[in-house]
């Protein structure tokens, strides 16, 4: 409805301030007034293992790629109370959206560290059939798509694979998860518009971790963080402790109602920080400081979780060192293990471009073949994927 | 002269750009203080300050855009794109925008002053998303130029002239040879010639043709040829839009033969053009059918890259090939 003011008056945001949503404070005590949310004592165990798992294996990992045995890896320390507390309160169904710093989601929807494995070496048990950088994970059976590196363009597909949910009718809905970097692509505003014009069961949930890269978030964007934009679309939107498993795991069980109940998307805006590097490619000593990593570092997330998950007496110091030594001998075994496999098949080159395999892709990989057959040093991978007998490299990689 | 790689080269042009002009403008993502992932911008914010280089938001149709209209407003913007993968967000501005201002506006208004800076090329265990090779979308696009260095003498001064040519210029830098690459560069400010190829070595026997970081394996397999008895000339294009193709039909016409080789797939690839270009030209002259050494007509691997990329050996294959005809 139109109102008329006969006066010019500007408005400029700042008559809006959204809290922060908060159930526990560092020492992991829930603030007076705050109520614990329904969350049992297994779910609660559940959720707090796949966020020790996943420091876990990001510290392993990070490692390995130090000493050269992997490429690449991104860390999600610092946010895994975020990551894993949103999906600990989603439906097993709900389909999941991520950007690519989001391994705590699959963790705790019990993607195996054989599985994580196999993508980070790209090995030929690897969904992904080596094509991807590591960490580029994906699940079918655990309603987990295929993360592509390009930023933002999970958010309006969430849209959309949540209208097909919202069609199909049952009861499901879509989680996407993006940095608040992200969400200054276009397609990031795309998705909130169409998500609310087609009152759609989707939940964007924005982990504002204050870097993109470099780019700290004042340079990012002017307003109040990512939250304030849910208004110009009419959405509804929360934003909450991101270091707060409680509080994001309340928020996301309640944001999950709406879109489900009443079809309707919902923005959640995690407040966080990362606390490692982008990448193991970055060196985050170039643009921050190291006093601004150490106040974060004293709120650690996985840390809060467990102080609460200890005085509610569903956790103990004997069962923490034993989960910490079970997982750090998985996931070492598991990479030894993992570095070892062959890589896909050179046939994996030419399929899964189209659904059918072309006569001119066909032709351009038999092309290929003779050429390995004539130079089968120059490609070990492919001179081992025809069974050609190749002189063995010089042995420096034995294990020290 | 001092020795540089490529990225010092790149990084000293913007420089003298930058001194010189206070209207060029650098900006992009992480640009600012980090001097870009690369390290590409390193101190040009310190140097000129955060209006003349920033960061921007992390959105490529927002860069290219606002460059746009920086550039029709008499600016001279340096826009980076992160890697060329990235670009694609970007396309609707650089299409439909950057490629037809002059054109639509009866030269009304131009964008000439715009440079888009942008890493492409594999060969990094990038995968997918950080190995690929546009530049075949962009030569399809009239309105645009597009420029490839191969080597830090290259880049320097092919960067600088593109900074002051009248049109907008896509800079497609080898990001493979970044820190790899490295050569004596002279400190001062020159320029090389946007539109014109170069011979890099002189040969009776067969052309072969290539640009960017793909020219230092053309020459391996140049060299391999070499030692068969193989005479080979190799032509740098340089440019690709507008493309010397005098300067390879004068080579062919010489040699007879032709090999073309770029990282991007072989269907629509800028090699194509070449081809049809030298078929129409120097029909009666060809000794045997123009070969193109190029990447499968599938997305970019990871793991089986080596497998893909087009190498020294599939070259020298080729040539073997077409000599033996």
């Amino acid at each position: 409805m139109t109102r008329f003011d006969h006066q010019p008056s500007f408005m400029t945001g700042d008559e809006f301030s959204i809290p922060t949503f908060s159930l526990l404070d560092p020492e992991g005590v829930l603030y007076e007034g705050a109520s614990a949310p329904a969350l049992e004592r297994d779910h609660a165990r559940r959720l707090y293992k796949a966020m020790l798992a996943t420091r876990l294996l990001d510290e392993r990992m990070l490692a390995a790629q130090r000493q050269g045995r992997l490429s690449f890896y991104m860390q999600c320390t610092g946010e895994e109370a975020a990551i894993v507390g949103a999906t600990a309160a989603l439906d097993e169904r709900d389909m999941i959206m991520a950007q690519y710093r989001e391994q705590g989601a699959l963790m705790y929807r019990g993607f195996t560290i054989d599985e994580f494995m196999n993508q980070l070496f790209g090995n030929e048990l690897d969904y992904g059939k080596g094509r991807q950088m590591p960490v580029h994970y994906g699940s079918r059976k655990l309603h987990y798509m295929t993360i592509s590196s390009p930023l933002a363009t999970q958010i309006p597909q969430a849209t959309g694979y949540a209208y097909g949910q919202k069609l199909a009718g049952d009861g499901l809905c879509t989680l996407t998860f993006f940095g608040e970097g992200a969400a200054s692509e276009g397609d990031f505003h795309a998705a909130l518009n169409m998500a609310s014009v087609h009152q759609v069961p989707v939940i964007f949930f924005c982990r504002n971790n204050g870097y993109a890269i470099s780019t700290p978030a004042v340079e990012q964007f002017a307003a109040d963080g990512i939250a304030p934009r849910a208004m110009g679309y009419r959405m509804h939107v929360i934003r909450v402790d991101g270091n707060d498993a409680l509080a994001v795991f309340e928020a996301t069980r309640r944001a999950r109602v709406i879109a489900v109940e009443q079809n309707k998307p919902v923005l959640i805006e995690a407040m966080s920080y990362r606390l490692a590097a982008h990448s193991s490619s970055d060196d985050p000593s170039g643009y921050r400081a190291k006093s601004e990593e150490e106040t974060w570092r004293l709120k650690d997330p996985v840390l809060r979780f467990r102080k609460w998950l200890t005085r509610q007496e569903w956790w103990s110091d004997d069962e923490q060192s034993e989960l910490e030594e079970s997982l750090r001998r998985e996931v070492l075994d598991t990479l030894k293990r993992a570095e070892k496999r062959a890589a896909p098949p050179l046939d994996s080159l030419i399929t899964d471009v189209y659904a059918e395999v072309t006569p001119e892709l066909t032709r351009q990989l038999d092309g290929l073949k003779r050429h390995i057959r004539r130079y089968p040093e120059a490609y070990p991978k492919g001179a081992k994927s025809l069974d050609l007998d190749i002189a063995p490299a010089a042995s420096t990689d034995e294990e020290v | 002269m001092a020795k540089m790689n490529l990225l010092q080269a790149i990084n000293g042009a913007l420089d003298i750009a930058m001194a010189e002009d206070d209207k060029v403008i650098c900006f992009g993502e992480d640009v600012g203080v980090f001097g870009g992932v690369f390290r590409a911008t390193s101190h040009l914010q310190e140097k000129y300050g955060k209006a003349r280089c920033f960061n921007t938001p992390l959105v490529e149709q927002g860069i290219i855009g606002f460059a746009n209209g920086l550039a029709a407003q008499g600016s001279v913007p340096v826009a980076e794109i992160q890697f060329a993968d990235y670009i694609f967000p970007a396309f609707d501005q650089i299409v439909n925008e950057t490629a037809k201002f002059r054109y639509r506006s009866g030269d009304l208004f131009n964008v000439g002053g715009l440079t888009i800076r942008t890493p492409y090329g594999g060969g990094i265990a990038g995968g997918l998303y950080h190995s690929q090779s546009p530049e075949a979308y962009f030569t399809h696009t009239p309105g645009l130029k597009v420029v490839v260095p191969r080597n830090p003498y290259q880049a320097k001064g092919l960067l600088l002239a593109a900074i002051r040519d009248p049109d907008p210029v896509l800079f497609l830098e080898p990001k493979r040879l970044y820190r790899a690459a490295t050569g004596e560069v002279p400190e001062e400010d020159y320029q090389l010639p946007i539109g014109q190829a170069e011979i890099t070595r002189e040969g009776g026997d067969i052309t072969l043709v290539g640009w960017g970081a793909q020219m230092e394996v053309i020459h391996k397999a140049a060299e391999l040829a070499e030692e068969q008895g193989i005479d080979c000339e190799v032509i740098d294009l340089r440019t690709l839009s507008p493309w010397d193709s005098d300067a390879v039909v004068e080579s062919v016409l010489k040699t007879g033969r032709l090999v073309i080789s770029h990282e991007a797939p072989l269907t629509g690839g800028f090699a194509g053009e070449i081809a049809a270009t030298v078929a129409e030209r120097c029909f009666l002259y060809l000794e045997s059918p123009i070969r193109r050494v190029t990447g499968l007509d599938t997305p970019f691997p990871l793991v089986l890259e080596k497998e893909y990329l087009p190498d020294h050996l599939k070259i020298f294959e080729a040539i073997r090939e077409s000599v033996d005809f």
